[in-house]
């Protein structure tokens, strides 16, 4: 499912260098108490079951079978991690398969975050004959279930000869409807028309007016478009899965690969499944507070 | 639909005044008009270039594709015969099936993960201490990719040694075998949606919360409402337009569920369990087109998954504008 904007009561008409303001002008209201120790508790379990999946995958796999089968069930990690990574890897490629993922979602994150910042400001800022029905188009697809496009799209890259290879599952998702108009939402409320026409009357070019005036403006949006098109992109499952092999898989194919075929050694897969998230966990970790204050910006500004 | 109603929204604000700004002459203002006019189409061709090719000609040639008997190994040679797919998948035992387990994992999934997350949202809207710690956290399943997260669960979920099944036995009640049962397998794949949704839908509640003006809740107050009453009462009804929109983009996303039950038993099989107790309409999808290789077939019960989505973004669109106008 892709990420979407929703729309919010009395939002997105402020730039956002206003919003923290506002937030924090709220946080004072009387809504806001102070929590008691039900509420930490509560949240607390909440967290708990939001990470406990994610450990048990290191529990488990970081055991033997056998070990994992006793009653009661380990659950501190052990020292069979390395073997099983081992085991997991020459199960199936998932070195290649990380590879591959970081190259096809790098690209679709170049390619997502500059065309839909030239669609999203064209869309947001000029004037041009058919741009309602254009914009209607764009928002309309988002409702359009990947399934409909996955057919033609195979005979598509059978026809070019693409099947398994990485750009068979990069140009389609090179862009993105919600994209642009999230591109277009965050533009319309922070890029001033007055730097527009200041540009123009200094005579730069449209194309000067782009990357001197709009990307600047545009950056913090950028950046926040990035990181979800990022985390879609490696996490993206249905396509990948028809559009390639084991072969030569990106992570989510690799991963899908684990569990078929040999009889399933559970702490194997649960090795491999480790190694194919770690990335997108290291990279989390570092920019968690970023992607969360994106995704809640993102819901104020659609 | 409340994607469309924001952007009516938006666009009553953007809509730029060009008869206000009329001071300069009416001639160079109109040449700029046209220099704009053309680079428009420049900004947006790229975007619409792979558009076009990788989205709208597929939907096209799908419903083109429905209409013919087609196979993957014989993809130009097929013969056209009318609506015969549709009518096939009307009478067919499996579509109703995956359209059954589609609503009912759908609502499963859904309606529980959407509450949660608006009560967990008023939880994170408190002056919490490690405010980002908790925010972040529950965002991690989101970031998780769904193999991996169906993939762990199937084992959490096992019959033999899943952790699930042992602390059942631990406190006395009995194991299940999750992948066999109807209801249970499709509990369990709503677990799986359900974990990984429900954080990220908090922080859309959240975002919204936010903005919603604190002097609503001071006169709300002075009214002498309990917290409750103004959880009901004026929290929710200035949440309405982003609840309605993550139903429709819940449901969206349900009617399309496919990666979960695909691995659920942990080796792809698509038949999703042995008597098809958990095949969801995306599942029986890539069975007709890849397992089967009925191309026809398979643009069929993707055309008929679209129709799903119009009709139920239709009623959220019919609800909500009712809705607003009772308001009024």
């Amino acid at each position: 499912m892709a990420t979407l904007a929703p729309p919010v009561p009395d939002a997105g008409r402020s730039p956002s260098p206003a919003a923290p303001a506002t937030r924090r002008r709220h946080r004072g209201g009387s809504k806001a108490g102070k929590p008691g120790p039900v509420t930490y508790t509560l949240l607390t379990l909440v967290a708990l079951v939001s990470i406990f999946p994610l450990y048990w995958t290191l529990v488990a796999g970081s055991h033997t079978n056998a070990e994992i089968a006793a009653t009661p069930p380990p659950f501190l990690p052990n020292a069979s991690l390395f073997d099983n990574f081992q085991a997991a890897l020459e199960q199936a490629p998932i070195g290649k398969a990380i590879l591959n993922s970081v190259l096809v979602a790098g690209s679709i994150t170049v390619g997502t975050v500059l065309f839909c910042t030239l669609a999203g400001f064209a869309f947001a800022k000029l004037q041009f004959r058919g741009k309602g029905v254009l914009l209607g188009l764009v928002i309309g697809t988002m409702m359009v279930p990947t399934q409909l496009a996955v057919i033609p799209l195979f005979m598509m890259i059978a026809e070019l000869q693409w099947v398994n290879q990485l750009q068979a599952v990069i140009l389609p998702t090179l862009v993105s409807a919600f994209g642009v108009f999230f591109m277009r939402q965050y533009l319309i409320s922070a890029l001033p028309n007055e730097l527009l026409e200041a540009g123009r009357v200094d005579g730069a070019s449209t194309f000067r007016i782009f990357w001197s005036i709009v990307v600047p403006v545009a950056r913090p949006a950028m950046a926040v478009l990035a990181m979800l098109t990022f985390l879609t992109a490696w996490n993206e499952f249905f396509w990948p899965l028809i559009a390639l092999t084991t072969a030569n898989p990106t992570v989510q194919v690799a991963l899908a690969g684990l569990g078929s075929g040999y009889v399933p050694q559970r702490s194997v897969i649960m090795a491999g499944t480790l190694l194919g998230t770690l990335p997108v966990l290291i990279v989390f970790t570092i920019l968690g507070k970023q992607i969360v204050g994106g995704i809640m910006q993102g819901a104020v500004k659609g | 639909m409340t994607i469309a109603s924001g952007t009516v929204r938006e666009a009553a604000i953007a809509a730029p005044p060009p008869a206000s700004a009329a001071t300069s002459p009416a001639r160079p203002r109109k040449r700029r008009q046209l220099t704009r006019n053309r680079w428009g189409y420049a900004y947006v061709a790229p975007f619409f270039l792979v558009f076009a090719a990788f989205s709208l000609y597929p939907f096209m040639y799908t419903a083109w594709v429905s209409l013919h008997e087609t196979s993957l190994s014989n993809i130009n040679g097929g013969t056209w015969v009318g609506l015969e797919n549709y009518r096939n998948l009307l009478q067919s035992e499996f579509f109703w099936n995956a359209t059954r387990n589609t609503f009912t994992i759908g609502i499963l999934a859904t309606v529980p993960q959407l509450c949660m997350a608006l009560g967990l949202a008023h939880l994170l809207n408190y002056k919490l201490r490690g405010r980002t710690f908790f925010r972040t956290v529950m965002l991690m399943p989101y970031a998780t990719s769904i193999a991996a997260a169906t993939l762990v669960f199937s084992q959490l979920f096992g019959r033999d040694y899943g952790l699930i099944n042992t602390m059942l036995e631990a406190v006395g009640l009995q194991a299940i075998d999750w992948e066999a049962g109807t209801v249970s397998s499709q509990v369990a794949i709503a677990v799986i949606v359900t974990w990984r949704w429900t954080g990220y839908n908090a922080l859309i509640y959240l975002a919204a919360m936010q903005s919603i003006p604190g002097e609503l809740y001071e006169a709300a107050e002075i009214d002498g409402a309990s917290k409750w009453k103004q959880f009901l009462h004026v929290t929710i009804p200035s949440l309405r337009p982003t609840i309605l929109f993550t139903i429709v983009v819940s449901t969206i996303g349900a009617v399309q569920l496919f990666g979960e039950p695909l691995l659920f038993a942990g080796n792809g099989t698509t038949s999703g369990g042995a008597s098809g107790q958990y095949q969801t309409l995306g599942l029986l999808m890539y069975q007709q087109g890849w397992s089967n290789f009925h191309i026809g077939q398979a643009a069929t019960t993707a055309w008929a998954m679209f129709m799903i989505i119009l009709v139920i973004v239709g009623v959220n669109a019919v609800i909500g504008r009712l809705r607003n106008r009772a308001d009024r």
